[in-house]
């Protein structure tokens, strides 16, 4: 496909998609309409994320919620307000238990370094460990203890550090960048479905962490009450442009206030999906991306280059990580609140990963486009199952067992159809909506 | 009539022909070698008449059979046997199993045959409980044509067997190979170390740029001086 | 004496039987998807979903026979219903390879696309699976549940601790071992098994001796098709049936089937015992269990528990990427990285 019937394609598609929200603006409601497509822009942000894993390196990246509630938990640690009580009862004490971890992580690697292979290595790395561990334990208990029974219904955690919300959306993008750039350098040698799975592994194991480590995240409790980047609906209703307008518009001051915060929210995602966008397609086009695309089309050669190969991996896989986990910090801020027990890995992976192949994978606008899409058809294919299982079945009665039946399973169905996508595009158009626009001029 | 002639066979992999009007031809109990410089074709002739490539012009007749449109599957059922060089037994299966396998297409008693075999290759009966990935690499070319002699072929093709193996291994499997044909079986080989094969060729292919360069006995192309000169060192 | 006593019942009661049950059913789980990887090469991710529809489908039949009042006395009715459940789920395999997976093995593509392939079909499974049934917990073990009673245990051996064998365990542990003898047999002593592992070894070779790829791979499906379903119906017998239940069972099943050797089906049994006793051992409270043996002044402090039982998963995670990391190809030398 060529430059220029790319560039048709790609507007083409958006304008349609466009299209889609002005009709559930109208049919259902506006406010539901806006409230999708910021979403949908949190989902192609994600997308663009895991397109640059997969489209510019051919990784198989399956961790992606591990990196998204690690963005999520940023948040919380960076923006929520200190527990005070909590951090004089068992903070101190916490943190030498990390402290001992990381000391006994880092002897253990010194020693695996420093000292020959063979078996006073094997005792040495084993007596470290062992040591470690029971050192590590015997602060970490009393204080998870301690910490946890400070207020347990409101708090019962740590908290955060009480600064500005948008600096934590920062601190998530590094703080993923970071995990990955740590399991990066663990399993990026393995091969394709070798790493599917490790990185499967490893989000299941951060995942835990987040929700059984309530000390830290207050687990499977959720915090609510993130603060917001833009201001609360009820404050909004008081103000007077705002009831003006409402006058204006022949609706309501809530109704009003409501919508401008999603709009105001729109307007930051897309801020933010632009910046990225240009930062994505730049180093697309630049010489570092055309050497990523050839090491990724030629197998054998990048064989070849060994170690140049991982390092480059490497750095994409930190980029992509930072991306998604942007993108988790910035889906906590929306909602509002952090719910470790949300993040079903497989299933939002999956979705995200539908995205990319649907959209294109490695074109940056098949990713964004695929986001959008999917999501909002994700989100819709529960009131339009529920709308055609009930005009299909509405000659049967109201109880009538197949009626509630697919009634029932009208939300489940979307599972199935997510599926049958994923696999006729891998059939029929592999490339996705938008394919790769070569790099070589015709 | 010879019993496998391979016919002014022109063709290749892709769009270009690495087989330009060559001729093949083998007896029963023959012995026949081709040998020639690299890229000469040599094992492109063989895959050729094996049916692994498909030949623009020519053709391939087995017994007087036209077998030019038949797949390698059909023409192993047809009485063929062929010994790839590379990759040629199952490395995780013990060598009787190897031999078995050999025998997959035929549908009665091949316990017979398998004696044969053990009576060919006395060291594949010693050691037929091991599997084939564990023995050295001379001991795997035996099971390697052990496991083509299986459906007891009217024709053996050997794709370098000496490849990569001592002058010693080499010399003793230059005897199987003398052994095998006294059974009656039709021998076609391509060889790299030429002068060694020539030595028990019956009748020697010198390939040049996919054409037959030279074709004579065995022992008259050792002493050609041209042959001498081109390929075998003096 | 008897504090010894005591001490090993304990380990049998905790221990012993649930890693042997556990390990079985991991043992049959992780056979499905290294026979398929033998063969076809790529990593069935939907393997575990396969597991939960096998499942569900006996499930039906074994609740349509309770209801018509068929019983098999002490053993579960869903054991007469399992054939049937096999049936329909090789069924379901064999239509999703044919639709699936046989154009993209034409297109001679790369494993990571049978691996997304797979991934889509997991979800359509596992749609299929709750519209079907719902997404809820669903029992369906009849007979008699217990073999050894904890008080029938006390009564005969007259000691503090008191041995538990549930019928579900034993019948894991028997039906595995018949499992796993039969394919053994199969691989080791039939032409047909013998091709198959041949396919597997080197196929251009196979190919050239005359053995039939389709069929290879149909038996393949079909194999793995039948594992998967006993390994569902055993599982969900001993700890309860829900659709979520068999999503958590695949990174278990995976790390049990690289451990012993991505391919080799001996490695696939190994791995599974390994990767359960591993989570039992380290995640049981040994305080008990010390109790017993150790005086009183020396008992140290806590439930003397490794890793909290949250962490059970993870367990079997350090221990994939410990062996991908030290020995990728596994302890019994599957096929190579």
């Amino acid at each position: 496909m060529n430059a220029a019937t790319s560039k048709k394609q790609t507007l083409l598609l958006f304008t349609l998609m466009g299209l889609a929200f002005v009709v559930v603006g109208f049919v259902q409601s506006w406010s539901l309409s806006l409230t999708i497509f910021n979403y949908c822009l949190i989902a192609a942000i994600m997308a663009l994320g895991l397109n640059i894993q997969w489209g510019y390196a051919g990784l198989f990246n399956v961790g992606l919620m591990g990196f998204a509630a690690l963005g999520g938990m940023a948040v919380v640690l960076v923006a929520m307000p200190p527990v005070e009580e909590a951090w004089s009862a068992g903070g101190f004490s916490m943190l030498t238990a990390l402290l001992f971890v990381l000391a006994t992580v880092i002897a253990a690697i010194v020693v695996y370094n420093r000292l020959p292979k063979g078996r006073t290595r094997n005792l040495a790395i084993a007596a470290i460990l062992i040591i470690g561990y029971f050192l590590s334990r015997a602060w970490y208990e009393p204080a998870a203890r301690a910490i946890e029974s400070v207020n347990p219904a409101h708090t019962g955690y740590l908290g955060g550090l009480g600064l500005p919300v948008a600096l934590s959306w920062i601190v998530g993008a590094i703080l993923a960048g970071c995990a990955a750039w740590l399991i990066g350098k663990i399993t990026l040698g393995l091969r394709s479905d070798y790493l599917a799975i490790a990185t499967l592994g490893i989000a299941e194991i951060i995942l835990a962490i987040i929700k059984y480590e309530e000390w830290l995240t207050r687990g499977v409790k959720n915090v609510n009450g993130i603060p917001r980047p833009v201001p609360f609906e009820i404050d909004l209703q008081q103000t007077e442009w705002v009831r003006d307008l409402a006058v204006r518009l022949g609706s309501t001051a809530p109704e009003v206030a409501a919508l401008t915060v999603k709009v105001a929210y729109a307007g930051i995602l897309l801020s933010i999906l632009i910046v990225l966008m240009w930062f994505a397609q730049t180093a697309l086009n630049s010489p570092w991306g055309r050497m990523m695309r050839a090491i990724r089309d030629n197998e054998t050669a990048a064989s070849a280059m060994g170690k140049f190969v991982k390092g480059r991996h490497l750095q994409v896989f930190v980029l992509g990580s930072a991306i998604v986990g942007l993108a988790g910090a910035l889906l906590v801020t929306m909602d509002g609140q952090f719910t470790p027990g949300s993040y079903i890995p497989l299933r939002f992976t999956f979705l995200i990963w539908v995205m990319v192949i649907v959209g294109g994978s490695g074109n940056n606008y098949g990713a964004i486009l695929g986001g959008v899409l999917i999501w909002f058809f994700w989100v819709e294919a529960e009131p339009i199952g529920l709308w055609l299982a009930n005009t299909l079945t509405s000659g049967l009665a109201a109880d009538n067992v197949l009626r509630t039946q697919l009634v029932e399973g009208a939300a489940h169905m979307r599972l199935v159809v997510m599926g049958l996508v994923l696999l006729l595009t891998l059939r029929f158009r592999p490339k996705g909506l938008l394919p790769e626009v070569s790099a070589r001029r015709h | 009539m010879s019993f496998l002639i391979g016919e002014n066979m022109t063709g290749g992999y892709g769009a270009t022909n690495i087989l330009n009007d060559c001729n093949i031809s083998v007896e029963k109990g023959e012995i026949a070698v081709i040998v020639g410089p690299n890229g000469a074709g040599k094992s492109t002739a063989m895959k050729a008449i094996f049916g692994m490539l498909n030949l623009r012009e020519g053709r391939v007749l087995f017994n007087d059979e036209d077998i030019t449109a038949l797949n390698p599957q059909d023409r192993v059922r047809k009485g063929m046997g062929f010994v790839p060089q590379t990759h040629n037994v199952f490395p995780t299966m013990t060598v009787e199993e190897n031999l078995e396998m050999g025998a997959f297409i035929r549908e009665d008693d091949f316990r017979h045959t398998m004696e044969q075999v053990y009576d060919l290759f006395p060291i594949l009966k010693q050691k037929r409980r091991q599997p084939a990935g564990e023995l050295s690499g001379g001991q795997r070319q035996q099971v390697a044509v052990g496991r083509a002699l299986m459906t007891q072929p009217q024709v053996l093709m050997l794709d370098e067997p000496t490849a990569g193996v001592s002058p010693i291994v080499m010399d003793e499997l230059f005897d199987r190979i003398i052994d095998v044909a006294h059974t009656g079986i039709a021998i076609l080989m391509v060889e790299q170390n030429a002068k060694q094969a020539l030595n028990i060729a019956d009748k020697g292919y010198v390939l040049v740029q996919g054409t037959n360069a030279y074709t004579d006995t065995g022992e008259a192309l050792l002493a050609n001086p041209e042959v001498r000169r081109t390929f075998l060192g003096g | 004496m008897e504090n010894i006593l005591n001490a090993f019942v304990l380990l049998a009661n905790f221990i012993i039987i649930p890693g042997a049950a556990y390990g079985s059913q991991l043992a049959l789980g992780a056979l499905g998807v290294t026979l398929i990887y033998a063969i076809l090469r790529f990593s069935n991710f939907a393997h575990g979903e396969t597991m939960a529809f096998g499942t569900m489908v006996t499930i039906l039949f074994t609740w349509w026979l309770q209801g018509l009042g068929v019983s098999l006395g002490p053993l579960p009715t869903a054991l007469l219903a399992l054939p049937l459940g096999i049936a329909v789920t090789i069924g379901l395999i064999l239509i999703c390879d044919r639709w699936v997976y046989r154009y993209h093995r034409g297109q001679r593509a790369k494993p990571v696309i049978f691996l997304i392939a797979s991934l889509g079909l997991m979800f359509i499974y596992n749609g299929l699976v709750r519209i079907i049934i719902g997404p809820g917990e669903q029992r369906f073990e009849d007979g008699q549940r217990f073999i050894i009673t904890v008080r029938e245990f006390r009564e005969w051996s007259g000691l503090t601790e008191g041995l538990m064998l549930r019928s579900s365990q034993a019948l894991t542990i028997v039906v595995t071992l018949i499992a796993v003898a039969a394919l053994f047999w199969f691989l080791e002593r039939t032409r047909t098994g013998k091709s198959m592992r041949a396919y597997s070894d080197n196929e251009d070779l196979a190919l050239l001796s005359g053995i039939k790829p389709e069929r290879v791979v149909l038996i393949a499906w079909v194999l793995a098709a039948t594992l998967a379903t006993l390994a569902g119906v055993l599982y969900g017998l001993d700890k309860g049936f829900s659709p979520i239940n068999y999503f958590h069972l695949l990174l278990p099943i995976f790390a049990a089937a690289i451990v012993g050797g991505l391919g080799s089906p001996l490695g696939a049994v190994a791995g599974g015992f390994i990767v359960a006793f591993s989570e039992v051992l380290l995640t049981y409270a040994y305080r008990r269990f010390l109790s017993y043996l150790l005086p009183e002044p020396w008992m140290p402090e806590g439930l003397v528990q490794f890793l909290s039982t949250n962490y059970k998963f993870a367990i079997s995670f350090v221990i994939l990427v410990l062996v991908l990391l030290i020995r990728p190809t596994g302890i019994f030398r599957g096929k190579t990285i």
